[in-house]
């Protein structure tokens, strides 16, 4: 299997408008040699779900900073199940308590990032997770 | 030295203490712990002073340029105002922690909104889902305003409200309110950030495009002027730029070019300078990096002073002084070892107070967490109690003026934001720059600068990348909010849609319509009525929405 770049959806789900951190982060996957589609601001679920599945990404990034965490992460999780995406690797961070962040582990959302997480801590992260993927999902 | 800088001085100095003079001072010790009397301001005195140099760059405190601080005796007269942030859940709950905070000594009251309310959406609508009163209190109408300030006495307190895209319509929820309670509008006193300009350069919360946007502020400072004369209409906010990634003299320029820009449109509405510019307030983030903010803040009034009497041909006083609220940053703060924000926290409160800051917001220690808890949110007031009342430095105005190194940083500061105006002009001045993406760009640029300079180890963030702790204790205990308050609020606005007289909301809404469809016209008047009749926010927003359109920004990164 010819190795293709790993592609990434980063977005911001939810209403609020803190983009710091998922602007930063698609350049550092960019940086890192990823292909980086950028969702933009205040996508809904299905939106990102949609995206994910038609640029058929490896990854996608959610970024959440309104305390909607709870309510995002599990309905892309499932949208994307639905849609027959559930090799895709559903990561992100934000403002997100410990005990949360296990919650949506249990339900087989990936590992969540903090505010102070080292941008290599997370490429690495991506790169290692769907690398994992990949090797699963090859005959 | 000439003989003019030392007439000058000796008479800046007379005024100085004439004003002081006429000024009243708090009931507080101001000598040393060791008994030592202290004058309340050192300066260099007409012999030592090259004149004119000290005259027309820092002058005396109260006096144009007002480097060395907007008020003629500062916190000798008035300490600053300490108001906290605050708002979750319902309105209620948010009510009961506003009591909590003014019996807890603080002074002014601030409103933070729930995404939904900063984003025009009502509690019910689809969008809103599990993000109700999340950060910040749900208000989807007058019903709800009245809910929060039950029982608190508006023509007492001075009310904050964080809101941009609909500030609007729910300045008209809180003008409604007062009016119902028996406070006409002219004796309300307080702010609405309502700075839309920084919502398209980092805090993307925007609802329509930047020209109707700009005529929605514009609308505001225009009523303010004519009607209500204690409130600021617009709060030109810093903050959230460098929440976003900023530098510090982006930050300043940034924010300053913002305010000359409502200025401009403000004038072109026809309106005299005096007669709002004296309203206008500003809102900077007090960093880590101790004299750079110092330095910041003071730079930021010589500029305003100069450009606003200058360009802008500003005739009072009070046109020409930038005051400002300070919020500690957000963004220094960690999530390991979450009691070292508390110490970071207390030296960028005192950056701001060294600054000269009229009032001042500390974070709590867990905000990289959850919302505060109600101990966090006590910690981060009693930080700014300890500085007022232990540390001295309250005594003394400007303590800081004269040093060689913060005043060669103010001149750098000033000198850093001309040469970013200069480049704004070239670009087409701000709203094109907002509509070309620019400022995001800056900031975008700058952020990740930063970044990988504390990737590559060249700065240090103590409990990140040095003096990790290997074992984390249990988590604190964070602040939670429920599905079931959701859900109650869901519940109360349905409610109320189903009791008001729909006949009238909808001809108020009409009137909106037509009202924003004439830009001769000024908005608030038509919105303070539907506001009456109950119309919701989403209802209002709609209708401008139905007239402005949309806006988004462009997916680059």
């Amino acid at each position: 299997m010819s190795e293709r770049p790993i592609r990434v959806l980063v977005s911001k789900c939810g209403l609020d408008g803190h983009d710091r951190g998922v602007r930063v982060i698609a350049r550092a996957l960019t940086d890192g040699g990823m292909e980086v589609i950028y969702g933009g601001l205040q996508q809904t679920p299905e939106m990102v779900a949609e995206i994910a599945v038609q640029e058929d990404v490896d990854a996608v990034g959610l970024s959440v900073h309104s305390a909607a965490h709870m309510t995002l992460f599990p309905k892309v999780k499932r949208l994307l199940d639905e849609a027959g995406a559930s090799h895709v690797l559903l990561t992100g961070g934000g403002i997100i308590p410990d005990d949360d962040a296990q919650k949506l582990l249990d339900l087989g959302v990936g590992k969540l990032f903090g505010p102070g997480a080292p941008l290599e801590d997370i490429v690495t992260y991506v790169r290692d997770e769907v690398g994992k993927r990949r090797s699963s999902d090859a005959p | 030295m000439s003989t003019n800088g030392d007439r000058a001085y000796e008479q800046a100095e007379k005024a100085w203490r004439e004003a002081v003079e006429k000024s009243s001072t708090r009931d507080a010790c101001f000598r040393t712990l060791g008994g030592e009397e202290l004058d309340l301001l050192y300066h260099p005195g007409a012999d030592a002073a090259d004149g004119d140099d000290y005259t027309e760059k820092l002058g005396f405190p109260g006096q144009f340029p007002y480097t060395r601080g907007v008020y003629p005796n500062m916190y000798r007269g008035r300490l600053w105002t300490m108001r906290q942030f605050a708002g979750f859940g319902t309105a209620a709950d948010t009510n009961e922690r506003y009591k909590y905070l003014l019996e807890h000594g603080q002074t002014g009251l601030s409103v933070a909104f729930d995404m939904p309310t900063l984003m025009g959406y009502d509690s019910d609508h689809a969008r809103s889902e599990g993000e109700v009163g999340r950060c910040g209190v749900a208000i989807s109408s007058l019903a709800d305003m009245e809910r929060l300030f039950d029982g608190i006495p508006l023509e007492d307190v001075s009310v904050s409200m964080t809101i941009n895209g609909p500030a609007s319509v729910i300045f008209a929820f809180f003008v409604a309110n007062a009016e119902k309670q028996g406070v006409s509008r002219e004796r309300l006193a307080g702010t609405t950030q309502n700075d839309i300009l920084k919502e398209y350069q980092a805090q993307k919360e925007f609802l329509y495009p930047p020209q109707p946007s700009m005529r929605l502020v514009t609308d505001t400072i225009e009523f303010c002027a004519k009607e209500m004369p204690r409130w600021h209409a617009v709060s030109i906010s810093g903050y959230h730029i460098r929440e976003a990634g900023s530098t510090a003299v982006q930050e300043l320029a940034f924010t300053l070019a913002n305010g000359f820009t409502y200025v401009e449109h403000a004038l072109e509405r026809g309106l005299d300078i005096d007669a709002f510019a004296p309203r206008l307030s500003f809102f900077f983030n007090s960093h880590l990096d101790f004299f750079e903010e110092i330095a910041k803040f003071r730079a930021a009034r010589r500029i305003y002073a100069k450009r606003m009497r200058d360009q802008y041909g500003a005739k009072n006083p009070r046109s020409m002084m930038c005051r400002f609220h300070t919020q500690t940053a957000g963004c220094s703060l960690t999530a390991p070892q979450p009691e070292n924000n508390i110490v970071r926290t207390a030296w960028e409160a005192l950056a701001a107070i060294l600054g000269g800051t009229q009032s001042l917001h500390t974070n709590s220690l867990d905000e990289t967490l959850a919302l505060p808890t109600e101990k966090a949110v006590k910690i981060a007031l009693r930080t700014q109690q300890l500085l007022a009342s232990e540390s001295g430095v309250p005594n003394v105005i400007d303590p800081l003026g004269g040093s060689y190194f913060v005043e060669a940083l103010t001149d750098r500061m000033e000198e850093g934001a001309e040469a970013i105006f200069a480049r704004i002009a070239e670009n087409g001045g701000v709203v094109k720059c907002v509509e070309d993406g620019w400022f995001q760009r800056e900031i975008g640029d700058a952020s990740y600068r930063l970044q990988k300079e504390y990737e590559a180890g060249e700065r240090i963030t103590v409990g990140i990348n040095k003096y990790v702790d290997e074992e984390t204790g249990p988590p604190p205990e964070t602040l939670r909010l429920t599905q079931e308050m959701e859900n109650r609020q869901v519940a109360a606005v349905a409610e109320l849609k189903s009791k008001r007289d729909a006949q009238k909301v909808k001809a108020s809404l009409e009137r909106l319509r037509d009202v924003a469809r004439d830009p001769s016209r000024n908005t608030m008047p038509a919105l303070i009525d539907a506001a009456k009749e109950y119309a919701t926010l989403g209802e209002l927003t709609d209708a401008l929405r139905d007239v402005f359109g949309e806006w988004q920004e462009g997916n680059e990164f």
